[in-house]
């Protein structure tokens, strides 16, 4: 890491302070799934993979590559674009867009995925519909198969790019007006100042919410899946259950966190070589460049066409299946289904957020080797496959259980059963450890916003660590936080494998309704559950955008400059 | 404000994780299951009005759930473990999670062939896998057996889902287990030139594409085409409706079945409700729901099937042991990597 003047310079050479053994802690404690997983390499799996390397290893790269270069460019090209477009040009439609935007990261990929095969499958009503037309039969025409990698890319892009847009959006809001105005003065246009000042500024933020769209590109089993595209998330599976042999399958996962550590490397980089501060006051509003006649137009088409086919066409599809369906499908259990899955995902949200808060500002304070790579380690269940990590966390969870089973029946002839196993806890704990790098990303980008120089006024000013976080950290990075919250409670909503292998008895989410329906190739059956998913998931980003446009007009107030510290206390 | 969420959150952690999992107070029994919950629960409630004991129920991926099992090992909760396929129950077996069970209703109602010879699973559905073929573009006595379907004649005509799919891996386990590894191959790469697309999607979505004209021909499970010749969807209706069914090697070993089954885990806390849960689920009124409820194949002799699964008229069912199939699928699996079989 770059050396960085900070006043935990003192405490540098001081290895066993509590902030840093508090924050290695807990970063091996949600580590402990995915080293479980990764110690299986040391088992020797020579036939099954030379088998592998043999037959289908080369596939699973080039198809895990290019499905990650496929969605890095699809979720760029949108993400980026529509964040510019509505935070600083104006033009009709804008502040719908500004929310709606967001809506496809409701949208799980594998229902987006069942829903455009519906649409656009060779059986479905587009084709049939043209081959009537025309008088077509299989062979006589040309269109793109929905169900390839090409597909998957796409499905996956439209759901995805809302991180990129997110973390986009909110560090163009934040951005400096002054730094606008200067290049617009220095001489440049509209668009050279986007690309030399906007873009240059605003890179971490992207930069973040592209490794979060990849890793979640990489863990996705369900869209691959139904699309028939092998992928090193297929091949896991094939050679864990398949080919029942756990040591090769988690030597593919190894290989697949290599991928992830390019990733994260990447991500590290691209912020070491720009930490950007904002160092004057926001209280002006953002420059806008009205946009009249054919340019509003071409700027609704690129705001309205990622909308529609990541949410409006894939939602309506859903609606009319659901009209079909509703009936026998809304029961007394269905509103079971709804308040578990909201309690769950808040809940989890809200620990997720408290976690991550206390991880990056202990790297924060205590910048060494080990804080960083525990923290780093802790991020790394967001690219594991959900039921990889499920049985990474099952393990020694259940480990852990039967011990203290043995050992309070050796000491004291009770028995304790399964303590944690098949609760809620082993639950909310696989969230955690699968969804921590979603709000530790965003909370580190809403952290790097904070200069230094407000640490260590703050902290002249009598503060203590702690207290610098509460009073000066969280109402600056309020929109950051907020951020996390939806993104960890959206993914926690859609949150299939994990929940699927870790629930307790009798307790269901609506991901859980909606896959078991599908699956069994119920598509309109499963179409409720899926549109309530969907449904529950606008509220926060509704809630989370009005919070995001205020902060601007709020937050520009002057923070610190020229309001005291000491009036809060 | 921190130490406010705070609490707020551990609150609520703490009210989600007590959440009661279990709310029986008197007699329960644990189960497993890999058959979704829309496909069990109707026959778990019946069976819980009959006789008083509460059953608890996980549904989820055979595979997972098995290593939970195992990992959960003698503390496990579970007291019963259904799968929908036979390779999984061996696979239970084989990790020792079950324990052999026999009594004299369970040998009576499962016939030799679907239950494990040692009494460790028992099975409770039949599933066959048979060839479907598009009426107006082929004519029954094209087809004949499933090693035929390598012919040269099929190129570009059949549709099949992924070597993913455990049906297909225990298809050609059933191959391996015919012919030998060797000659299984061949048919397999055979097989994989004929295909008329890359292998994608699901049964049904086999049946769709064959009845819209992109292949002649479709290896599906019978009761998805059941679903769909039953069910609300106009356009699925009308696409089943183009296919019939062909029974292959009749004159031999039989169509492919397979079974969905059940077993007692070795943790078993209420051994005698799960006895009496497998007991309920082979009974003819059970029996009877899986034929009307999915279009299954009943496997107890002699409960009727039905209608729909009438008219596509008797069978023989490749007779061999289920449990050899389970242990060829790792065979299975790397034969169709070799073949190419996505």
């Amino acid at each position: 890491m770059a050396t960085l003047s900070w006043v935990a310079t003192p405490f540098r050479g001081r290895l066993f302070d509590s902030w840093s053994i508090a924050t290695v802690s807990i970063a091996l404690l949600l580590a402990l799934p995915v080293i479980t997983v990764a110690s299986f390499v040391f088992y020797p799996a020579g036939e099954v993979w030379r088998h592998l390397a043999t037959t289908v290893l080369d596939d699973y790269v080039a198809n895990s590559l290019s499905l990650m270069i496929g969605v890095a460019i699809g979720t760029l090209a949108i993400g980026v674009s529509t964040a510019w477009l509505v935070t600083l040009c104006r033009f009709p439609g804008r502040r719908v867009f500004e929310w709606m935007l967001l809506l496809p990261l409701a949208m799980p990929a594998y229902i987006i995925a069942y829903t455009y095969t519906g649409m656009f499958d060779f059986a479905g009503p587009v084709q049939t519909t043209l081959r009537q037309w025309f008088g077509w039969s299989s062979g006589d025409y040309w269109f793109p198969e929905i169900r390839s990698l090409g597909g998957a890319i796409l499905m996956l892009s439209l759901v995805l790019y809302p991180y990129v847009y997110l973390l986009a959006r909110a560090a163009f809001l934040e951005q400096s007006v002054f730094a606008i105005d200067v290049s617009r003065t220095l001489g440049c246009g509209p668009w050279q100042s986007f690309f030399r000042v906007s873009l240059p500024a605003a890179r971490p933020a992207i930069v973040a919410g592209l490794s979060l769209a990849l890793m979640e590109t990489l863990a996705d089993y369900g869209t691959v899946q139904y699309f028939g595209v092998q992928t090193f998330t297929t091949g896991i599976f094939r050679t864990w259950f398949g080919l029942g042999d756990s040591a090769a399958a988690a030597q593919l996962s190894a290989l697949m966190m290599l991928f992830v550590f390019a990733l994260i490397l990447l991500e590290q980089r691209s912020r070491r070589q720009a930490r950007y501060y904002q160092l004057e006051s926001r209280s002006r509003p953002l420059p806008s460049y009205r946009l009249r006649g054919t340019r509003a137009a071409i700027a609704f088409m690129v705001c309205a066409l990622p909308l529609l086919s990541g949410f409006l066409l894939p939602s309506a599809q859903l609606f009319v299946w659901a009209v079909q369906t509703a009936g026998e499908m809304i029961d007394a259990s269905f509103l079971r289904l709804v308040a578990n899955t909201f309690a769950l995902a808040v809940g989890a949200a809200l620990l997720a957020v408290l976690v991550a808060l206390f991880m990056a500002y202990g790297r924060r304070l205590r910048d060494s080797t080990a804080v960083v790579l525990a923290v780093r380690l802790a991020g790394m269940g967001y690219a594991v496959p959900g039921t990889v990590i499920a049985v990474g966390v099952v393990l020694p969870l259940a480990w852990l259980d039967n011990a203290v089973d043995g050992f309070a029946r050796e000491q004291f002839g009770v028995s304790t059963g399964l303590l944690l196993s098949g609760t809620l806890f082993a639950l909310v704990f696989a969230y955690m450890v699968r969804f921590l790098a979603v709000a530790l990303q965003t909370v580190e980008a809403g952290l790097e916003k904070v200069t230094r120089s407000m640490d260590d006024a703050a902290r002249c000013l009598g503060y203590r660590a702690l207290e610098v976080v509460v009073k000066v950290h969280v109402p600056i990075m309020r929109t950051s936080l907020l951020t996390a919250l939806l993104l960890v409670f959206v993914d926690v909503m859609k949150e299939l494998p994990a929940t699927l292998v870790l629930r307790p008895f009798n307790f269901n989410t609506l991901a859980v309704r909606a896959y078991e329906l599908a699956s069994d190739e119920r598509l309109a059956d499963s179409a409720t559950a899926a549109l309530a998913i969907v449904l529950a998931g606008i509220i926060p980003v509704v809630v989370l955008s009005r919070a995001i446009t205020r902060s601007r007009r709020t937050q520009a107030e002057p923070l610190w400059t020229e309001k005291p510290l000491t009036s809060d206390m | 404000m921190l130490r406010g969420r705070t609490c707020v959150a551990v609150l609520l952690v703490a009210a989600l994780t007590s959440i009661p999992t279990t709310v029986a107070i008197g007699a329960e029994v644990n189960l497993y299951s890999a058959r979704k919950e829309k496909l069990i629960k109707p026959l778990l409630d019946r069976f819980t009005k009959e006789t008083g004991i509460t059953v608890n129920l996980l549904t989820g991926r055979a595979d997972a759930l098995l290593k939970r099992l195992q990992a959960e090992g003698a503390n496990s909760r579970a007291d019963v473990f259904i799968t929908v396929d036979v390779g999984r129950l061996h696979r239970a077996r084989v990790a020792g999670v079950l324990q052999p069970i026999k009594t004299p209703v369970l040998n009576q109602a499962v016939p030799q062939s679907y239950r494990d010879p040692d009494g460790y699973w028992y099975g409770l559905s039949v599933r066959a896998r048979p060839i479907m073929y598009v009426k107006s573009r082929v004519k029954p006595s094209e087809l004949s057996t499933y090693e035929d379907l390598g012919n040269a004649k099929w190129k570009g005509r059949i549709c099949i889902r992924s070597s993913n799919n455990i049906y297909n891996q225990s298809l050609v386990a059933s191959m391996i287990i015919a012919n030998g590894e060797a000659r299984a191959e061949t048919w397999a790469k055979k097989l994989v030139a004929n295909f008329a697309r890359s292998p994608k999607g699901g049964d049904r979505d086999q049946i769709k594409a064959a009845a819209a004209g992109q292949c002649d021909i479709a290896i599906a499970n019978t009761y998805y085409l059941g679903a769909m010749l039953t069910g609300k969807d106009e356009a699925q209706r009308q696409a089943a409706e183009k296919l019939a069914i062909f029974w292959p090697n009749q004159s031999e070993r039989g169509v492919h079945v397979n079974i969905s089954g059940a077993g007692i885990t070795k943790s078993a806390k209420h051994k005698q409700n799960a006895i009496r849960l497998l007991e309920f689920l082979v009974s003819d009124s059970a029996q009877q729901w899986y034929a009307e409820a999915n279009n299954e194949y009943p496997v107890r002799p002699g409960v009727a099937r039905s209608a729909t699964v009438r008219a596509w008229g008797d069978f023989k069912a490749d007779s061999l042991g289920l449990a050899e199939l389970g242990k060829y699928n790792a065979n299975a699996l790397k034969l169709m990597d070799r073949a190419g079989w996505k």
